[in-house]
Order: structure tokens, then sequence, then C-alpha cells
């Protein structure tokens, strides 16, 4: 879509919205969001790339192959589960590592972190593939 | 509140019902979409209802305090959604690739390109002399 | 028992050698027939060999538990009629595998045609011998299947397949059937051990369900044996190669229902409706056979009606249940034997050797074929019930034991009479004459192909001569395991001018006569029944027909091509059902006096509603998405209302993505508009069943609503979402926590239509770039139509 206003806001807008995604991700153990949302932020941005820039330059910018996404994002959500194997607790019951950082600030380390990771990729990955599909025709 | 709500479910459901029952694939998926919606709404209204008072836990609790909105069908419709929306798109992909292989999205064209069952006469070398 | 579970392993030795079979007949080559025979041979030798122990009224019994928990077990029995049987199948089945290696010479399936044959054999052992009803069930549906395999063995030709799916269909019907009947019996009487059932004949007998057991398992005896009206098979299990008619369609097989019925009687016998059943059915099949016999010409056939004669009187000899019908059943039987399967033989030589089984076409073959000539016309003669031979000492006795019951004696001497009739068609009008007619040049059977029926035949008439040498050591107590108690009889050849004899001659007589005007009477018949579309073969034809036209209706009206008509079968009854089971089972209550809402909150609903009926009634594509979007958001706000935030995103989000999605969708298909071109009444169905479902789900809200809530998990998930799970997010907690291997089950659907629409998308894509076939150069023209419109 050749629009300048568009195209401008668009760059701007891009890594706004794949900061947000990600954060909405980090923060939705405590607050609205996860990875479902996260990741349909996430897509959404890419897909506002794409019609701004067409979808070659959207692929260009994301790198990585978003069946790749797909792939990985199950990989982590499986791969949470089996952190509690080692535990020797059931599959995919949480574990917690809390880092202290100092002046009272602590970082929370967690398998179901790790878990919305893995479903904001698959979120991420199956709307793009999907929608990269689509466009290629 | 419940029995406006159960009135959108009822027209939905009806709606996406008349949709899926339809010669237009387009209109099937349509129909699919709504279908959807008014499960999704179904299932939030059978939870329980609850004004202004999200799920959480606020920070210095440990415990939400006294009546917070039902977390548990949320947290299944929100899946629901997202499900759906697959289940949605890949069904325009389907009718998109239906429509590039068979150039129809009409319903009982499509069943022209298959091959209809008949049935095959039987005959077979009984008393009677041939 | 002395001598362990040998009857059991002569059986399954049966089994393996069958299936070694094929490569036995690649190593032993042409002589195949020679070595396969020493199966058979070696356990008739077997049986023989415990003659004396059954003639002393010893039963030889063995069990090998199977299923020991539902009273199944692989119990053999080896008594007097067992004995008889077994030594029929594995006699003439020796004389069948040397006939079959010279039949079959040179044919490219011979190892699979020894395969079924010989495992045909195992299990018609297993039948006779098993002491077990479900054991009995399981080689009698094998015995089925291997004859399915056999008769169509030329499975190119269309009438061989009908053929044997015909057979199969008859029998294996009649099998379920038995199988029905067997689970009564056994429930009846508390076992399915078979000599444990007849040592309490009264407790069958006497119980309500005995005339269902009777009907059912008489269904699957008559079935096997081909008894009117269920007759039509066997003369179409023609198409089997020779070897096949004579062992399985005269000898054996067809004798399954004869044997059951036989060895059930001592529990079901002796009743009117058995009485009636039997002899209705066996005098109806000799004398529907006797006449349709009339209309043949091929040899085959004609031995293959005369064998339903031959079936028809064993039946009714069993049914009349007498002491002297049921000897004289046993004596019929052995002798039907000897002389059936050599004439079919014989039949088949003719065939092979001279190229016809037409037996109007074939004249003078004696001089060139004479060892063949004997063969015919002394299993003929035994066929005729001619003295000396054994079939005439078997003839007499059955006329004796039927001298009660004169309208049977009068079904059997006519059917008898036909009996003559054919023997001089088969074994004495081709062979006779000066001048050789046939459609090749005709030659004597090698060694193999009459050394089989010769043995047989020449077996008949030594018995003719000497009938005591079976009598007191094989016949006396075949009947007695039949009549459950033992009652001697003499063989005689010679009774003295007795009233059989006299009834011996007036068939001879009859038969001479219909000899004498069988071209005029065959003739006439032939020209005015060739439109027969009447009768059980109608009847078969006709089910078969109806059933294929019902699975062709139902498949068009219920599993039509088109989805429409399938979304709304499929909707229809699930909303019909559940409407119903709610209305009258579901205990529905209602509490209507809910909180009242907001203004704002019904303006939304209304939208919402209104969004979908918009989309409902949109023509433009662009309405329809428009308003599938007001729906989703207002859905969204609904969310927000009720204090679901993480859920409003979601949908709101969701929304997005699904216009941008179809917009890319829509713009690769044609424009157009949504307008249905459906008739009235197609509408006037979804709609009522549109309605009638959207009422339901409402109905179905407020009655769930009304119940009380049950807040149990909710409860949980809120006190232990923090302390647990260190989150404050409930719904977050429940998705990525508490529930997480769901959420892994649903991320996995995701990535699975990702992976289906990539596939679906890109499989063509990358085609048309390396190798474009026409199918994908169809798929461009689609492209560039739909891009053009």
């Amino acid at each position: 879509m050749n629009s300048l206003i568009l195209r401008s806001a668009t760059q701007l807008l891009l890594t706004i919205l794949l900061l947000f995604s990600f954060f909405l991700m980090l923060r939705g153990h405590d607050l609205p969001g996860g990875g479902f949302i996260g990741g349909l932020v996430a897509a959404a941005a890419v897909a506002l790339y794409a019609i701004a820039f067409g979808y070659r330059a959207a692929q260009a910018m994301l790198r990585i192959s978003p069946r790749a996404l797909v792939g990985w994002g199950l990989l982590a959500a499986v791969a949470s589960g089996f952190l509690a194997l080692l535990q020797g607790q059931a599959f995919l019951t949480g574990q917690w590592w809390i880092v202290e950082l100092g002046g009272g600030a602590e970082l929370k380390l967690s398998s179901p972190l790790l878990f919305d990771i893995g479903v904001y990729l698959v979120v991420v990955g199956t709307i793009l593939t999907m929608l990269f599909a689509l466009e290629e025709r | 509140m419940e029995t406006p709500l159960a009135l959108t479910v009822g027209v939905l459901f009806a709606c996406g019902l008349y949709l899926v029952m339809q010669r237009n694939l387009l209109r099937f998926v349509f129909g699919l979409l709504l279908l959807s919606g008014s499960v999704n709404l179904l299932i939030f209204t059978v939870g329980r209802l609850t004004r202004g008072a999200p799920a959480f836990v606020p920070s210095e609790l440990s415990t939400p305090p006294g009546d917070v909105s039902n977390a548990l069908p949320q947290a299944l419709i929100l899946t629901a959604i997202v499900i759906g929306f697959g289940l949605v798109v890949f069904a325009m992909i389907l009718l998109l690739r239906t429509y590039e292989r068979l150039g129809t999205v009409k319903t009982e064209e499509l069943s022209a390109h298959l091959e209809a069952p008949r049935p095959v006469p039987m005959r077979h070398d009984d008393e009677a002399p041939a | 028992m002395p001598g362990g579970d040998r009857v059991l392993i002569a059986v399954l030795l049966a089994f393996g050698v069958a299936l070694a079979a094929p490569v036995i007949v690649r190593v032993a080559g042409d002589r195949s027939g020679w070595v396969l025979a020493l199966l058979p041979a070696g356990i008739t030798a077997y049986l023989l060999s415990h003659g004396s122990r059954v003639a002393a009224g010893e039963s030889i019994v063995e069990r090998v538990a199977w299923v020991s928990a539902l009273d199944i077990h692989l119990s053999m029995r080896l008594d007097g009629l067992s004995l008889v049987f077994a030594l029929m199948i594995a006699g003439i089945g020796t004389a069948i595998v040397i006939y079959a290696g010279g039949y079959l010479r040179g044919d490219r399936q011979l190892p699979r045609f020894y395969l079924l044959l010989l495992a045909f054999m195992a299990a018609m052992l297993g039948v006779v011998l098993s002491d077990n009803l479900i054991s009995l069930f399981v080689f009698w549906e094998l015995t089925s299947i291997t004859s399915y395999f056999l008769v169509g063995y030329k499975h190119e030709d269309e009438t061989s397949r009908k053929s044997a799916l015909q057979a199969l269909l008859v029998t294996a019907g009649g099998g379920l059937a038995m199988l029905a009947g067997f689970l009564i019996l056994g429930l009846v009487g508390g076992t399915f051990e078979i000599s444990e059932l007849l040592s309490d004949p009264e407790a069958i007998r006497g119980h309500e369900a005995y005339l269902a057991i009777l009907l059912l398992v008489g269904l699957g005896a008559l079935t096997k044996s081909a008894q009117w009206p269920f007759h039509f098979w066997l003369p179409n299990a023609m198409a089997a190669p020779t070897p096949v008619s004579a062992y399985l369609h005269s000898a054996t097989m067809v004798k399954a229902g004869v044997y059951l019925l036989a060895r059930l009687s001592p529990a079901l016998g002796g009743t009117p409706a058995w009485f009636w059943l039997l002899t209705l059915a066996g005098a109806a099949t000799m004398l529907a056979a006797g006449s349709l016999a009339l209309l043949q010409r091929d040899s085959k056939r004609l031995l293959a009606y005369s064998t339903l004669i031959a079936l028809g009187t064993l039946v009714m000899l069993i049914g009349v249940g007498t002491p002297g019908a049921i000897s004289a059943m046993i004596v019929f039987l052995v002798g039907h034997a000897l002389y059936k399967a050599p004439l079919f033989m014989v039949a088949g030589s003719v065939d092979h050797e001279a190229g016809s089984r037409d037996v109007t076409a074939l004249r003078g073959l004696g001089r060139v074929m004479p060892i063949t000539w004997i063969t015919a016309l002394v299993a003929g003669l035994s066929a005729g019930g001619l003295p000396p031979l054994f079939g005439f000492v078997a003839k007499e006795l059955a006329y004796e034991g039927l001298f009660e019951n004169p309208l049977l004696l009068g079904a059997l001497i006519a059917a008898s009479a036909v009996m003559v009739l054919i023997v001089y068609l088969v074994a004495w009008r081709p062979f006779a004459g000066r001048e050789i007619h046939a459609p090749s040049a005709p030659h004597e059977a090698p060694l193999s192909m009459w050394l089989g029926p010769a043995l047989l035949a020449a077996g008949g008439a030594v018995l003719g001569f000497a009938p005591w040498l079976i009598g007191d050591s094989l016949m006396v107590p075949a009947a007695a395991a039949v009549l459950g108690e033992l009652h001697p009889f003499r063989l005689y050849l010679w009774h003295g001018f007795t009233l059989a004899l006299g009834l011996s001659a007036v068939t001879v007589a009859l038969g001479v006569v219909l000899v004498w005007r069988w071209r005029p009477v065959h003739d006439a018949l032939r020209s005015r029944t060739l439109g027969w579309t009447f009768g059980p073969v109608g009847g078969y034809d006709a089910l078969m027909a109806g059933l294929v036209r019902f699975a062709a209706w139902q498949t068009r009206v219920l599993q039509s091509d088109d989805l429409r008509h399938h979304m709304t079968i499929i909707l229809g009854f699930t909303v019909a059902l559940t409407g119903l089971t709610a209305t009258f089972r579901g205990e529905l209550a209602f509490d209507l006096r809910h909180e009242a809402g907001y203004f704002y909150e019904y303006i939304v609903l209304v939208l919402v509603g209104a969004a979908a009926i918009s989309a409902l009634r949109a023509h433009s594509r662009l309405v329809a998405i428009t308003s599938l979007g007001v729906a989703g958001f207002g859905i969204a706000i609904v969310f927000v209302f009720f204090a679901a935030p993480d859920l409003a995103i979601t949908q709101f989000l969701v929304e997005t993505l699904i216009v941008i999605i179809v917009a890319l969708v829509l713009i690769r298909l044609p424009r157009g508009s949504l307008r249905e071109t459906s008739n009235g009444s197609v509408r006037a169905i979804a709609g009522t069943i549109a309605v009638a479902g959207g009422a339901l789900f409402t109905v179905l809200t407020l009655a769930v609503t009304a119940l009380p809530f049950d807040a149990s998990l909710t409860t949980f998930f809120e006190a232990e979402s923090y302390p647990a799970a260190q989150g404050r997010n409930i719904v977050n907690v429940i998705l990525v926590d508490f529930r997480a291997i769901d959420t892994l089950g649903e991320i996995t659907v995701l990535a699975v239509a990702a992976s289906g629409a990539y596939a679906l998308l890109r499989r063509s894509f990358g085609r048309r770039r390396d190798d474009v076939d026409t199918e994908d150069r169809s798929d461009r023209v689609h492209v560039e139509r739909g891009g053009g419109a």
C-alpha cells in the first residue's frame, strides 16, 4: 500500500507494538495479557508492516520463517514441561527461580513463563504462516 | 441480565446455523464465525456474570477480595477464541484453494466434481438356462 | 485319555500344511498333487486306526482351553458320527488332491489353490470334530470363506465372482443366524460343550426358547446344505473348478448342515417342529431340484441338482428321526459320497479332455476314454440305485426308513427317478455310440485324474457286495451317535423280494420313461422358462438389488455430496434430538428474576444481534464482513462489561486479524453477490432448523443459569493462584499453569492448522515452478479467471 503516512507511522509503530506485545506477554501472569494476547498483538504488528511495505519486506524484516517460530514455540512449551520432570514432579508443574537483583528488585524466572513464551511464538508463527502463504499467491 | 444475554446467544446461534446451511461456502465460513461467538458467549453467561471485578489477586493480598469474575470459563473461552480464529482462517484458505481448483464456491457445483455412487446392476447365472 | 491331543493336532497340522502348500507346490512342481495327498491320506489312516475303539462305543474327547472365561474351548470329540464324516473328508480329500494336480496342471495359481483347498479341508475337519459350539462356528465360517475363494477361483470371470459372493452371502448369512442360535442354546443349556448339551436334551426341548434355537440353528444348517429355498447357490457354485465342485459342493461342505442337524438331533430333534421343518425343507429341495434338473444339459449342473436331491433326502431322513430313518441317512450319506465325487471328477475329466460339459454335444467318448467310462458307469449305477452297488443298499434302506411316511416316500421315489435320468445323461449318453462327437479331440485322462475316481467307484462296488464291511464298524456307531442310543442293524445287498425292492423297480421304470421322453420334455421346458425370474433366485436377486438401491438411496439422501444437504441433515437431527431430550427428559427449570442490566448493556446486545442478522441478510460481501466485525466487537464489549479484560483484548485482536485475512482471501475470489438462489422450501427448512436451534440455545442458557452454581473449581483457582502459582492474573495462571496441558494441546492444534494451511497454499505453488502438469495448468487458468472476474 503506497501511503507515506502509513509507512512512516508503521516503522515507528512496529517497534512499539512488538515491544508492547512482549511486554503484554511477560506481565500476563499478573495483569491482563499473556502469550495469546501478546502473540496476537505481534502478529497484528507484522500484518500492519506487510500491508504497508509488502509481505516480502515483512518476511525480510522478520528474518526467521514463521513456521520455524511455530516449531520453536511448541518446543519451548514442551521443554517447560520437562523442567518439572527434572525435579521429579509431574509434567508441566510450575517451577520458579527468583533472582535477587539488589535494591529490593527481583527477577522471577519460571517454567510457566517459558510456557507462555512458547504460546506467544506458536500464535505469532501460526498467524504469520497463514498470512504470508495467502499473500504469496 | 442473563435473559437478554441468552437471547443474544440464541440470535447469534440461529444466524450461524442458517449460514452454515447455505450454498455459498463464503457464507458457510461466516456462519462458523457466528457459531463460535455464540458458543463463547454461552459459556461466558453460564459461568455467571460479575461486573467490575476482574479475576485478579491484588498486589497486597494473596487471594482475591470478595466476588471476582469467574476465571475458569474465561480461560476456556480465551483459547476457544484463538482456536476458532485458526479454524475460520483455515476454512477460508480451504475455500480459496477450492475455488482455484474447481472454479466455484457453491456447494452444489462442487458436488458435480465428485463422482456420485451409482447402483451397480446385479446379474448372475441363475437357474434359467442362458 | 491315552494318546494326548492327537485329534486336535491332526486338524492343526492340516492348517499348517495348508499354509506351507504354496512352498511345497513350488518345490514339487507337477507332482504336487501326489505329495500333498500324503496329508489327507495320513489323516485317513490315523482316523481308521481309531475305528475299533469308536466301533466299541467309545468316543475320544480332548479339550484345550481357548477362551476359558467364556466357556469356549478347542474341544475335539471323535465318535461314530464324527468318524464317518472325518473319513469322508480325508478319504475323498485324498482323491481330490491327486485329481486336482492333474486337472489344474500348469495353472499359475496352483499354489493358491492348494492353500485354499487344504485350509478348507482342515476347517471342515474342525467342524465335524469340534465338541464346542463356538469353535464349531469358527470352523464353519472358515469353510464358507475358503469356499468363497475357491468358487471365485477364476476371479477374472464375472460369473465366478458373482456366484462366489452369492454362495458366501447365503451360507455366511445363515451362519450368523446359527451363531445367534448357538448363543441362545449355550445360555439355555448352561454350556457351549456339545456333549454336555446333548446329555440333557429335555432342558433344551422344554425351554421356551426352543423354537428360536431350532429356527436359527436350522437356518444355518439349511443354507449350508442348500435346502430349498436357499438351494440356488449350489448350482451357481459350479463356476468353481471341478475338483472344488466334487469336494466342497458334493461330498463335504454341503454336508456340514446335515452333520450339524444330525449332531444336534439328540437335543433338538424329536419334536413336531423339528419333524415338519426338516421334512418339508428336505422334500421341497428334492422336488424342486428334481424338476429343475430337467432344464439342465450341463453335466456339472446336472450333478449339482442330483446333489441337491441327495441333500434333501438326508435332511428329510433326519427330520423323520426314527432309528430306521437315521440308519438309512448314515448309509445314504456314505453311498452318496462314494458315487457323487467320482461322477463329478468324471464330468471334469470329460470337460478337460473333450472340451465340453454339454451332454448333448458329446457322443462316443467311451471308445477313447474307457477307464473314465467304466468309472462313470460303476459310480452311475450306484447313483441310480441299482444293484449290486452300495447306492442300491443305501436307497433300499432309505425307502424302508420312510414306510411310515408315504408322502415323503413318494417324493423320494420321484426324485430318485430323476437321479436315474441324470445318471443316464452324465454317465451313459456322452460315452455311448460309435461315432465320436466332441469339441476337441478327446483322449483318456492321465493317471492322476482317473485313479481317485476309479478307487472311489470301486469302493462303492465292493461295499455293494459286502456292505457288512462297514456296517458294524462305522454305520451302527454313527447312527447310535445321532440317535443317542445303540440300534444295531445289518446291511444286506439282497433283502429278498420286499416292498423296497418293488419300489426300486418302480423307480427304475420311471427313470427309463424320463430317459425315453427327456429330449422333448427338456426342449419344451427350456423354451418356456427362459424368462425365469420368480422363485427363490428371483428373491435373492430382488434382495440384493434392493440392498444396493437402499444403500444408494440412503447415500444420496443422507450423505449427499452437497455440503449444504449434509449440514442440514446433521444439524436438523442434532437440534431435533437435543430439543426432544430437553423437552421430555430435561426437567428444565427457569428462574428469570435476574438482576437488571444497565441501559448501555442492552444497547450493545441489541447491536450484536442486529449485526448477526445483518450478516445473514447481506448481499454484499463488504456489508457481511462489516456486520460480522460489529458482532465480534460487540461480544468483546460484553466481555469488558462483565470484568473479563483478557477475553476482551483477545476478541478485539482476533476480530482485527480476521478482517485482514478475510480481505486477503476475498480479493482472490470472484466478486459476486451472496444472494442465495435456493427455493422457498429449502430456505424454510434451513430457517426452521436455525430458529429452533437458536431457541434451544436460549432455553438451555437460561436453564443452566437457573441451576445452583458450583463454584468449587473457581474457588480453588482463586485461592491457589498466587500462593501456589505466584500469579495474580487468575485466567493466565489457569492457562499456563493449572491447566497448561490443555493449552499445550490447543497450541498444537494451532500449529497443525498452520502446517495444513501452509501445505494447502504452498503445494501447488512449489509444483508450478518445477514440473507443470495439466492439473497445474488448469489451476492457473482458474486463478486467472478469478483475478479477472
